[in-house]
């Protein structure tokens, strides 16, 4: 079977003789990750796992000397109200998108290959958007009081929320998007949830399957309103996409602040997003592919497919960089041209220069077939990728504060050590949650994963073509 | 002797009472507070709240309980707020006192707002005529002092803890005799009461002296007067009526001026209400070492070292031909254009034409000065003879005392109110003098180095607890009276000079009326009730000027034997600090977080160098050098002063305090330890050497490109010529394209709307406003540590821009409070509402509703938005939270502050109006804190509304304008452009 | 009410026939075989498959999905909902005036409505396709089938319910093996 799922372009070529163990042995391979006392997990993964899990306590400490002394233990200051903390939310919440892309928008697109996919890039969102939400939370200087942030009717004050502040939009459109995230992704794993209660011989596993899988039984009935349901998730789950990372710009577009007040947000966010995004689930299947032996799941096909997609949302973010710096000077405004000379040239050159290596030069090696397919390049690239992704945000939010309108009010950041574990930290948390998913639950749509391999199987009929898979 | 430790205070209401206080003063905890507790309003937030101090905090609160009862004194005292008497008041209700304070001998009279009991601020006393309702930053500061926890709160004996009843043993056990042995050293006397009580005291004891010395004094202005009159006298500049102003090294506009007067005359030439105003501005010359505000406010400016000052003025005289014999030297170079220049427009200024020279210049300089106005007729400058006698005062009566001292000749000394152990010259070697005196006795405010060396140390009384009189330079005398009794039984100059005389104990306030009742005629205790009132005593003739003529040939021989000492090797000048004047207001938060109005230096001095002489040295700001010159030494950090002389260093007195409250401790660099006889004012011959050290100076603006403005047109400027072509110029600086709203905007045409008018033509750059602000409006003070961090949190600050060559810069000065913007970016971002636009067009800040994400201090273009990034009221004693306006809620960690334009100050005349039944506001009516206390007039507020307000008056004038005004936000408060008067020959 | 009386009321219990079901190793032969079955006449008819299986809806005559009518209506409540919110918040409970913008403009309103519309959607996909599915449920008689635990696994299943008027244990049973089905059962309730 595996010989089956090498390859899906030539599987649809030619599909070979089924018999049907292929779907016993994919269910087989994919549960017994799961299932964890047919195979014994790798001891890599535990020590990994207590790494992860440690660094996640590191995020606890910071956020709570955070909350109990004050944001003065971050370095912000006055010009520069936000820096590591709004850069860290950016940061996550444009990883987040891959997720949700690959699962709606290939699925949309019927890009059968993100099957063996999908399931894991949507966890990744949860997670990453999970990561992202503690900032913007716990940025604000009374915590306690964030629930101000929500059209909560309170007494406290009769006040309600004020919706011309992009901040308000980012919390109706970041709250949103995780919750449609988590129902699309419980959506897709109900099914194998019901194979794995199928399966377990353990009582106590059956309850919990059984609950979780709400009494599936794959009659052809619920499977109708199953796909129809997926389908609309899917399709609501593409513009949703696609507007969060555009309000979170707006955060910045709709400001008066030179360096932040551009139009061109909305598209380069996304566009930026989409890129490390794609480079972050580049970065987990290498290391999941590696550690729970995945390769004939995870194909090379998979992955130089992913390449080409860093490789054009890469190029789209260096545009946005030239235009950027165009209009700069086109517009003729002393504030701006200074800005973006500001930003290459003044006291953060150095960050500027590193964003511009690593989203703008590196990625181009993707043009070679043998970079594409280069186990090593490939990860190295989705690394360098993130941290350039992490510097442009932090290059587009510093470097604008530091120096704006007046002179006299000019100054610098430098960040504390809290600031430095609170994000390490969130990277802990994030790992710790993705290695808990990828050792207990499904990594990837059994049942999906099945269809593909079926429509293989099947011998078409002409008009059959026609009417099913458009590709 | 009871009446001396506890004052008899009648139990009014039954609560505690100071007398209860002082018995708490011997408790533990209070002691302890005393000594170890966190300083006052300075927090260092990420360190030091370790369960001790907050263990000890609660003991100190404890302690204080008593406090929260704070009384006024048993004494009749007079509101200033007419018609209502201190008995019968409404609780809640406000009252200010006239009361008067003098530093250095520059006399001015206070109006202090009282709540409950507790005086919470300090404005000027508008009936006061040195005074007329402005302050300084430093006069508006003592408040804080007074509920500083570091005062002095016990008698010492050696340093050591005593008791009174030690105390008065020893002072019964004082031997007297003829006075002999007997030597009194004050500060500068200017109480009349002290004065007479000195008389007699001389006349008591014949063989005793009495010394005045001050670190910083009006001693030359009075020798230069004598070499040229023969006569000690005050000289007047009558700043107002002068065209040409001619500064020699004279900073009337700060630093050596701690008195409002001289800006709020000076300013009366300076401001451009209307026209025909421009024709009658005076243009001024500044001629100087350090880069002073009056340097900055000049409409030129000549650098040069302090000594080198003599030969200008002594050539100036000979240009003018004043003195027969002296001819100039006059090779065409900068100086010589820039003398023959100021000669010709002095001469045709004529009566209108005034020279000054600074109390740093030596008696000739002053002298040369009072010849020079005299040859051109200037109908600007009068002479008076002293109302207080200063024959023994100075440097020289402080070392022929330092002599006595040493030789033991001094039996009993009575230190009042000074530290001399601190401020004496270095080479009087003055605490080694001291020991070898008996018995001395040191009046002071805090356990400082003077209360450590002297046999004992009695706590003085602040200014707002004391009893006592105050006579101007001029002869107008002002009552002091206390708002409230003395919180450590402090006491004042006369109570301590009676009891070491008679060795009876009298209450100042006997002291003071009965010397005041002695002058009055007619109805005393009506006069005695209206001088306490008005805060001026009416019966007090200002003396009349008197006229005299500079004997020219005895000036001649006496300049001769002037010493011009030869300027070799590096000049160190020494000068006032604007934050803690000769180091008496150190441990005063509020002052050492003002940012110094040019080098915008804070929690600290440094050596000022000249951007040439710090490259010669390679030197960076934050090197640390050691200045040397023969025994001496000292090290400092340097700071590169744009437009410094070269070859000169500059450095302000009052910091490097060892023994101080723990704000002043330790602050920056001691200057004293150079400073000597022989060079009291500016020294030369020393010689600079980097150490390789550093110190981080904190600044509140950025060094670098920080300091100009990058060719923006924020704060605009113009010579008075251009200006008068085209008008236009100053709106056109920057191109506002007509900006369509897509939405309907709103109107605010109806009822008040608030506005206000900044002239940088007349405001000097002077930190009254940024005080005024902190006092009004309760903003924390956050320490060296924070303001590094760039979290200052001043709702108005004062930023400096330099412009031309580094070298001989310009310098323009432009206050920054919330521009309340009609169409506020902050506004929109907020995602709470937290902060909204009022009826009046106000931008209102709601705390309680805040969240604190900082997106509105993003958004805002001027970056006026503060955040409370920590708890900076965490360390604070409850005694510091005295001082609080309650009409002003302290803002709590987490949350966004900023400019209000006083919004409690409006509400409250609003009530008012109400209920006087009457709509309408009266323009002037409500003066924001810092147009109220502004000395040159600068910030006006008011209704923009109404077309008859001063504030639309001026917002109508061309040179009105709204910074940023392209980003369609229309800012509420504007800038009237700066207006420079230069001469033509020397722009040209 | 006794428990057999409750399994009475929802027609299960060891006395009850649920339904004859029969197993085939791929999807393509049970849509075959589902279509002939039909062709038999059956018309109470369901299939159990680890995936959907293209082709069966039309073979065993599932009709199609109404799910997509529900979802509509909530979607335009959705965006109701942040509209009026909007509004009332601005222009009738707490009427402020911030940055000099109107109470109330579509222009601001934009982005919460959408993300709202989203939101409400999305809940009504999720919750309406299991109210529709009659799920989540404890038990069903179908778990008495043999294999049906393999029907999340590799094998699919026809099932022939039992309230089907052309219903006969036998018979139908017969008629399941002859279109090539494995393991027929006749399942009880």
């Amino acid at each position: 079977m595996s010989a089956v799922l090498q390859d899906p372009q030539l599987m649809e070529v030619n599909p070979p003789l089924v018999r049907s163990e292929d779907y016993h042995d994919l269910t087989e391979q994919i549960s017994v990750i799961v299932e964890g006392d047919v195979v014994k997990t790798p001891l890599k993964y535990w020590i990994t796992l207590a790494v992860t899990a440690s660094v996640t306590g590191i995020l606890g400490l910071m956020l709570a000397y955070l909350v109990s002394t004050g944001i003065g233990v971050w370095g912000n200051n006055r010009p520069i109200g936000w820096a590591w903390d709004i850069t860290n939310f950016v940061f996550w919440i444009g990883i987040g998108h891959a997720g949700t892309l690959i699962s709606a928008i290939l699925f949309l697109f019927r890009q059968k290959w993100r099957t063996s996919i999908n399931r894991s890039a949507e966890a990744m969102t949860l997670f990453a958007v999970m990561c992202a939400g503690i900032f913007p939370l716990f940025h604000t200087g009374r915590p306690w009081r964030a629930y101000w942030l929500f059209p909560i009717p309170n007494t406290d004050l009769n006040l309600w929320q004020n919706f011309r502040s992009p901040l308000i939009w980012d919390v109706f459109a970041v709250s949103t998007y995780f919750t449609v995230s988590l129902l699309f992704w419980f959506t897709g794993l109900v099914p194998d949830l019901a194979t794995l209660r199928d399966r377990t011989a353990s009582k106590l596993k059956q309850y919990i399957f059984g609950a979780l899988s709400l009494g599936w039984r794959g009659s052809a009935r619920h499977w109708r309103n199953y796909e129809k349901a997926y389908l609309i998730l899917a399709a609501i789950s593409t513009p949703l996409v696609l507007s969060v990372h555009s309000i979170v710009s707006f955060d910045f577009a709709t400001s008066v602040i030179p360096g932040w007040h551009t139009t061109i947000f909305p598209p380069y966010f996304v566009a930026g997003a989409i890129f490390s995004g794609f480079a972050c689930v580049m970065t987990l299947l290498l290391i999941a592919r590696w550690t729970l032996n995945l390769q004939n799941l995870i194909t090379m096909k998979h992955l130089e497919n992913m390449n080409k997609i860093i490789l054009v949302t890469g190029s789209v973010v260096s545009y946005a960089y030239a235009t950027e710096f165009f209009i700069a000077w086109y517009s003729g405004n002393i504030y701006e041209r200074f800005t973006f000379l500001n930003r290459a040239f003044g006291p953060y050159w150095w960050a500027a220069w590193s964003m511009y290596t690593c989203n703008l030069l590196i990625p181009q090696l993707f043009w070679f077939k043998s970079m594409r397919n280069n186990l090593w390049v490939m990860f190295i690239i989705s690394i360098t990728t993130n941290i350039g992704m992490w510097f442009e945000r932090f290059v587009i939010i510093a470097t604008s504060l530091t120096r704006d309108f007046l002179p006299s009010s000019w100054g610098y950041f430098h960040p504390t050590y809290v600031d430095m574990l609170t994000f390490a930290g969130t990277i802990g948390l994030f790992l710790t949650l993705f290695l808990l998913f990828a050792r207990f639950l499904p990594m990837i749509a059994i049942s999906e994963v099945k269809g593909v391999l079926a429509v293989q199987k099947h011998t078409f009929k002409d008009e059959e073509v026609v009417a099913h898979d458009l590709r | 002797m009871s009446s001396l430790i506890n004052i008899q205070t009648p139990n009014v209401t039954g609560k505690k009472y100071w007398r209860s206080l002082n018995q708490l003063a011997d408790t533990k905890e209070f002691r302890d507070w005393v000594h170890h507790e966190f300083p006052a309003n300075a927090t260092e937030m990420l360190d030091g709240n370790s369960r001790r101090t907050v263990l000890k905090l609660m003991a100190a609160s404890f302690g204080l309980a008593g406090l929260a009862a704070c009384n006024r004194p048993v004494e009749h005292i007079l509101p200033n707020s007419a018609g209502t008497e201190a008995d019968n008041y409404l609780p809640g209700e406000p009252f200010h006192f006239a009361t008067v304070m003098s530093i250095g001998g520059h006399v001015t009279g206070l109006l202090v707002e009282t709540h409950d009991g507790r005086p919470t601020k300090i404005e000027g006393n508008p009936d006061h005529p040195h005074s007329l309702g402005a302050a300084t930053a430093i006069q508006q500061a003592i408040v804080l002092g007074m509920y500083d926890p570091d005062r002095s709160a016990k008698v010492l004996q050696s340093g050591k803890e005593s008791t009174w009843p030690a105390l008065e043993a020893a002072v019964q056990k004082l031997s007297l005799g003829d006075g002999s042995g007997l030597r009194f050293l004050s500060g500068f006397v200017s109480s009349p009461t002290l004065d007479s009580q000195r008389t007699a005291i001389l006349k008591k004891f014949p063989k005793a002296k009495w010394v005045e010395y001050e670190a910083l004094s009006r001693d030359n202005e009075l020798a230069g007067a004598n070499m040229a009159f023969g006569q000690p006298l005050y000289a007047h500049p009558k700043w107002d009526k002068a065209k040409v102003v001619v500064s020699l090294d004279h900073d009337f506009l700060n630093l050596d001026a701690p008195t409002p007067f001289f800006t709020l005359a000076f300013s009366k030439r300076r401001r451009v209400g209307s026209e025909e105003d421009l024709d009658k501005m005076n243009r001024l010359y500044a001629v100087e070492s350090q880069f002073s505000l009056t340097g900055a406010n000049a409409d030129h400016r000549m650098r040069m070292k302090g000594s080198d000052v003599l030969q200008f003025a002594t050539d100036l005289a000979a240009a003018l031909g004043a003195m027969p014999g002296l001819n100039v030297v006059n090779n065409g170079d900068k100086r010589g254009k820039f003398l023959a220049a100021v000669v010709k427009d002095l001469k045709a200024a004529g009566p209108e034409a005034l020279v000054v020279a600074g109390p740093r210049q030596p008696a000739s300089v002053n002298a040369l000065v009072a010849l020079i106005n005299e040859k051109l007729g200037s109908a600007c400058v009068t002479y008076t003879k002293p109302v207080i006698d200063k024959s023994n005062s100075g440097i020289d009566a402080l070392k022929a005392l330092a002599g006595e001292m040493s030789a033991g000749q001094v039996s009993t000394l009575v230190i009042l109110s000074g530290n001399p152990v601190y401020s004496a010259p270095a080479d009087l070697q003055f605490p080694v003098a001291l020991s070898k005196v008996a018995t001395s006795i040191h009046l002071g405010a805090e356990e400082d180095e003077t209360a450590a060396a002297a046999t004992w140390h009695i706590p003085e009384a602040h200014i707002l607890e004391s009893w006592g009189d105050e006579a101007s330079s001029e002869g107008a005398a002002s009552i002091q009276q206390p708002m409230i009794e003395p919180m450590y039984g402090g006491k004042t100059p006369v109570e301590i000079v009676n009891w070491v005389t008679t060795g009876k104990f009298t209450k100042s306030h006997d002291i003071v009326k009965n010397f005041w009742l002695a002058q009055f005629t007619g109805d005393k205790e009506q006069a005695w009730r209206k001088a306490l009132h008005d805060g001026v005593v009416a019966a007090s003739k200002t003396v009349d000027p008197i006229k005299v003529t500079v004997d020219t040939k005895k000036l001649a021989t006496a300049l001769g034997a002037a010493t011009k000492a030869a300027s070799t090797g590096i000049e160190v000048g020494f000068y006032p600090s604007s934050a803690t004047w000769d180091g008496r207001y150190a441990n005063n938060g509020w002052l050492q977080e003002a940012p110094d109005p040019i080098s915008k230096l804070v929690w600290g001095n440094a050596a000022m160098i000249s951007p040439k002489l710090a490259r010669d040295q390679k030197l960076t700001d934050g090197d640390i050098i050691s200045l040397t010159r023969g025994n001496v030494k000292m090290e400092a950090a340097v700071m590169v002063q744009p437009g410094h002389a070269d070859d000169a260093v500059s450095i302000s007195l009052g910091y490097g305090r060892e023994k101080c409250g723990r704000v002043g401790k330790d602050v920056g660099a001691n200057a004293n330890l150079i400073r000597t006889t022989d060079g009291f004012y500016f020294a030369q011959g020393f010689t600079l050497a980097a150490t390789g050290k550093r110190e981080t100076l904190a600044t509140t603006q950025e060094r670098g490109t920080g300091d100009n403005q990058n060719g923006r047109p924020l704060a605009r400027e113009a010579d008075v010529e251009e200006y008068k072509k085209s008008p236009k110029s100053i709106e056109e600086m920057s191109e506002v394209p007509e900006i369509h709203s897509i939405y309907p905007e709103f109107t605010y045409d109806k009822g008040n709307q608030w506005g206000m008018a900044i002239d940088l033509t007349s405001c000097t750059g002077c930190n009254a406003c940024v005080v005024a602000c902190v006092a009004e409006n309760n903003t924390p003070v956050v320490g060296k540590d924070q303001v590094l961090r760039g979290r200052e949190m001043h709702w108005i600050r004062m930023d400096r821009y330099y412009s031309g060559d580094e070298n001989d810069p310009e310098v323009v000065e432009q206050p920054i409070p919330c521009m309340q913007c009609e169409n506020a970016p902050c506004e929109n971002v907020c995602p709470v509402q937290a902060t909204s636009h009022s009826p009046e067009g106000l931008n209102d800040m709601a705390y309680n509703r805040c969240v604190g994400t900082r997106y509105c201090a993003n958004n805002c273009p001027f970056k006026v938005r503060h955040f409370n990034f920590l708890n900076f009221h965490r360390h604070e004693p409850e005694l510091v939270g005295l001082v609080y306006n309650p009409d002003v809620s302290v803002r709590m960690r987490g949350v966004m502050e900023k400019c209000t334009y006083c919004v409690q100050r409006i509400e409250e005349t609003k009530i008012k109006a109400k209920r006087d039944g009457r709509r309408e506001i009266k323009d002037g009516e409500i003066k924001t804190a810092c147009q109220q206390t502004c000395p040159a007039e600068a910030i006006v507020f008011g209704n923009i509304n109404d077309p008859n307000s001063r504030v639309a008056k001026l917002k109508k004038q061309e040179r009105n304008y709204a910074m940023l005004a392209e980003l369609g936000i229309k800012p509420r408060t504007t800038y009237l452009a700066k207006l420079r008067n230069p001469n033509p020959e020397l722009t040209a | 009410m006794t428990l057999d009386e409750l399994k009475d009321k929802i027609g299960i219990g060891e006395d009850k026939v649920y339904a004859a079901m029969g197993a085939f190793d791929n999807p393509d032969d049970l849509v075959e075989a589902g279509r002939k079955i039909r062709e038999m006449g059956y018309t109470k008819l369901d299939a159990m498959s680890p995936f959907p299986v293209h082709g069966i809806d039309d073979a065993i005559g599932v009709p199609p999905s109404k799910l997509g009518w529900i979802v509509i209506w909530f979607s335009a409540m959705g965006a109701a909902t942040a509209l009026l919110l909007i509004w009332y918040v601005g222009a009738i409970s707490y009427r402020l005036v911030i940055g000099g913008k109107p109470f109330f403009d579509f222009s601001y309103s934009i982005p919460v409505t959408f993300e709202l519309t989203v939101l409400f959607t999305a809940f009504a996909t999720f919750l309406g396709m299991w109210a529709i599915n009659g799920l989540p449920r404890l038990y069903h008689p179908s778990f008495n089938y043999s294999q049906s635990h393999r029907a999340s696994d590799d094998l699919f299943i026809l099932v022939v319910e039992a309230n089907d008027p052309k219903f006969n244990p036998q018979q139908t049973a017969e008629h399941l093996r002859s279109v090539g089905a494995g393991d027929v059962e006749v399942v009880e309730g």
